[in-house]
């Protein structure tokens, strides 16, 4: 009765979607191994409500605000100079996308080796990632620009003058959008920097949780939220200079990093090369057998299996994602919200997503116990409530048909057959956000690749933790690839996926499809 | 005499404080075929808009843009006309597999619009004249005594909207068309109401009027 859709169809994708993630929990491990996980969560959430402020140490946010401050103001202003030649430069773009797809808390990892727990591992760890990701999305903006006056500029304008005359005026605001957006996500970063022990809220946070000084964490997750929901009052055009220099003075001594020179010579010339190739001679055939017989267990023990296994949470991750937001976001749109409800739905969903994953992931694993359940609740949470307030945004813009059903009717028929193909373009985008954290969470004990990589480290084998950070990078962005190719496909390409900015809303119905 | 189907008295409409229509009286009784004419900006749509609302329960509405859904097929986009008479979790289930008679029903009401054979094509995937013959069909298929049309043929030739019309005024006891083709309102409606600058500036009998008499209306200010 009915023929298939020429091409590749919303629903298609989404049952095959669906089908393999069903697939990857029969196989993933999903056991609660705590004995009184319900217990637990009511003393914590008793905790929460409770805040203690007094036991706030605020020089960890102090250091939090700066190392955001710094390390997003670095990868901002390298981002910016690398946004000019990205559009024609093919080194640019490869050198951006390998920036991007190593996570913040890998770079921190490789980054303490040299600089140990200090101020410059803290910044740099946000700052590298972030200059990839600013390069790209500041390139696109000026892409997606209307750049019509430039057409029509006097022949012979130069061209820092047509760039600010021209491109610049244009493009500004989204740009200004998406920068504080940035320092938002900057922010996060730098909390979670915190858990693997620098000293952000995170390091207070992961202690407060481990311990079960609940009231304290929920003390600091509230100055967090407050940190994030008034950033447009302090983060301001005037303040920026305030900021910046503040922050530059309030950042903490280094804690044994003595020679960063000599640290950083051994660690390039020598820690992170392959051991058989350290000693012995790069011409004899002989070395290079014995770097095959020194890969060969790191491919078959914890290349693949760690891949297997992040891809198997991403994929979990990702359609719980999907039926998180399809059940959350009428809590955010006006036909089914309601005026009064609309608000507070805005305001739970923008609690979600200020809430770093890798927190929520943390202290799913002391409630439920290590297995790959509070990974998936973690980074489903966190993901739905994003892309949930954004549908809720796109929802609202529908010019719904005077004679519109209501309710169920308006839901199953009108809103979610206009929105799916936005929905799947977020999702889509979102995949490869969702890929790089399911790999981090390792460093948690889910063994995905971090969890080999957290091993490596431990072990001092940096050699093998940079091979692994480099096979998730390559995971990372082939999967960005296809991504983009399914959107390509699905002709969503052009539909919008950052979350930042007053990016125009449109009714997103893209023809055929 | 009959009952009337709608009645506004002494209406009006603005957007914020630019008047659209003021002092609208309009009755239309049961069995009349009304065409609502005058230039773009007369506040035919606003008008439209006045009626549907008058009476939501009795209007079958055919509005300006086809407002179609785009990604679901031509039957789902059809059978959306009845959803406010069927159980949601029926209507859940049509989403999924639609019951036999409800696919009878459409298929019967795309015939009449010349669409049958697009019964499970994408709505967004047809041409703008079809899209709007699928939106005609949603009303036929909506089945409410008054149909109301705002430009209902307007991407089709006219013998196509000929066509269409007839079908709209067998399929409704009452209808009510924003019109801009003159020869196809006096040809297919018995009622005539021009519309100028926010106003009802004409309410005659089709046979009464020519083309000649409605020409002041269409020309330029």
């Amino acid at each position: 009765m009915h023929p298939a859709p020429a091409g590749l169809g919303y629903a298609a994708v989404s049952r095959r979607f669906a089908a393999v993630a069903l697939v990857c929990l029969l196989v993933a491990d999903l056991h609660v191994t705590t004995l009184h996980p319900l217990a637990d969560l009511a003393r914590l959430l008793g905790g929460l409500v409770r805040p203690d402020f007094l036991a706030v140490e605020i020089r960890s946010v102090v250091y939090t605000v700066a190392f955001a401050v710094l390390g997003v103001g670095l990868g901002v202003g390298a981002g910016f100079l690398l946004a000019v030649p990205f559009a024609r430069s093919r080194p640019v773009r490869l050198a951006c996308a390998g920036l991007r797809a190593v996570h913040e808390l890998f770079w921190a990892l490789l980054l303490m080796q040299v600089f140990g727990l200090s101020a410059t591992t803290g910044i740099l760890a946000i700052a590298l990632p972030y200059a990839g990701i600013c390069a790209k999305v500041y390139a696109e903006i000026v892409e997606e620009a209307d750049l019509s006056a430039l057409r029509v500029l006097p022949p012979g304008t130069g061209a820092v003058s047509a760039f600010l005359y021209a491109r610049l005026p244009e493009t500004a605001a989204r740009m200004r959008d998406y920068t504080l957006y940035r320092l938002e996500c900057g922010l996060r970063s730098s909390l979670v920097l915190g858990f693997i022990g620098l000293p952000t809220m995170g390091f207070y946070l992961e202690s407060a949780f481990r311990q079960g000084r609940y009231a304290e964490a929920g003390a600091l997750l509230a100055v967090f939220y407050a940190l994030i929901g008034t950033r447009r009052l302090w983060v301001r055009g005037v303040t920026l200079p305030v900021l910046l220099v503040g922050a530059v003075l309030a950042l903490p001594p280094a804690i044994g990093s003595a020679d960063v020179g000599a640290s950083l010579t051994r660690f390039l010339g020598h820690d992170i090369v392959p051991a058989p190739l350290r000693t012995g001679d790069p011409t004899s055939p002989e070395t290079w057998a014995r770097l095959w017989a020194w890969f060969a267990p790191i491919l078959t023990g914890q290349i693949l299996p760690g891949i297997l296994q992040t891809l198997i949470l991403a994929q979990i991750a990702l359609v719980a994602t999907g039926l998180g937001a399809l059940l959350l976001f009428p809590l955010t749109a006006r036909r089914f919200a309601g005026r009064l409800g609309r608000p507070l739905g805005r305001v739970l969903l923008v609690v979600v997503r200020s809430t770093p994953e890798y927190m929520l992931a943390y202290v799913g694993l002391q409630l439920l116990g290590p297995s790959m359940l509070p990974a998936i609740l973690a980074l489903a949470l966190h993901n739905a409530g994003i892309v949930a307030y954004l549908m809720g945004r796109h929802a609202d813009a529908i010019p719904y048909r005077p004679d519109a059903p209501r309710g169920l009717d308006l839901y199953a028929y009108e809103t979610v057959p206009r929105l799916y193909g936005q929905f799947l373009a977020y999702l889509l985008y979102r995949w490869e956000l969702i890929l790089r954290e399911s790999a981090i969470f390792g460093i948690l004990g889910v063994a995905t690749l971090g969890f080999y990589v957290d091993a490596a480290i431990s072990e001092l084998r940096l050699d093998v933790a940079v091979i692994l950070i480099a096979a998730t990078a390559a995971l990372t962005v082939a999967v960005d690839a296809l991504s983009r190719r399914l959107r390509r496909r699905l002709r969503i390409d052009d539909l919008p996926t950052r979350l930042s900015g007053p990016q125009r809303i449109p009714c997103a119905e893209p023809g055929g499809g | 005499m009959a009952e009337p189907a709608i009645a506004l008295e002494n209406a009006s409409a603005a957007y914020g404080d630019r008047t659209i229509l003021s002092g609208i009286d309009l009755t239309v009784r049961a069995g009349e075929r009304v065409a609502l004419m005058g230039r773009s900006g007369a506040g035919k749509s606003t008008l439209i808009g006045l009626i549907q609302a008058r009476a939501p329960e009795r209007v079958a509405l055919v509005p300006q843009a086809a407002a179609l859904v785009r990604p679901l097929s031509v039957f789902h986009n059809v059978y959306m006309g009845r959803l406010d008479r069927r159980s949601t979790l029926h209507n859940l289930c049509t989403l999924v597999r639609p019951a036999r008679a409800d696919v009878v029903a459409v298929e019967a009401v795309l015939a009449r619009v010349g669409l049958s054979e697009k019964l499970w094509a994408r709505a967004g995937e047809l041409s703008g004249g079809q899209q709007q013959r699928v939106s005609v069909a949603r009303a036929l298929y909506n089945g409410r005594p008054v149909l109301v049309g705002d430009e209902p043929v307007s991407a089709l030739d006219r013998a196509q909207g000929g066509t269409i019309l007839a079908e709209l005024a067998a399929g409704h006891e009452t209808v009510i068309v924003a019109l801009h083709d003159v020869a196809l309102a006096l040809a297919h409606t018995d009622r005539i109401v021009v519309l100028e600058a926010g106003r009802i500036a004409l309410d005659a009998p089709a046979r009464s009027l020519d083309p000649g008499r409605l020409a002041p209306y269409y020309a330029a200010a």
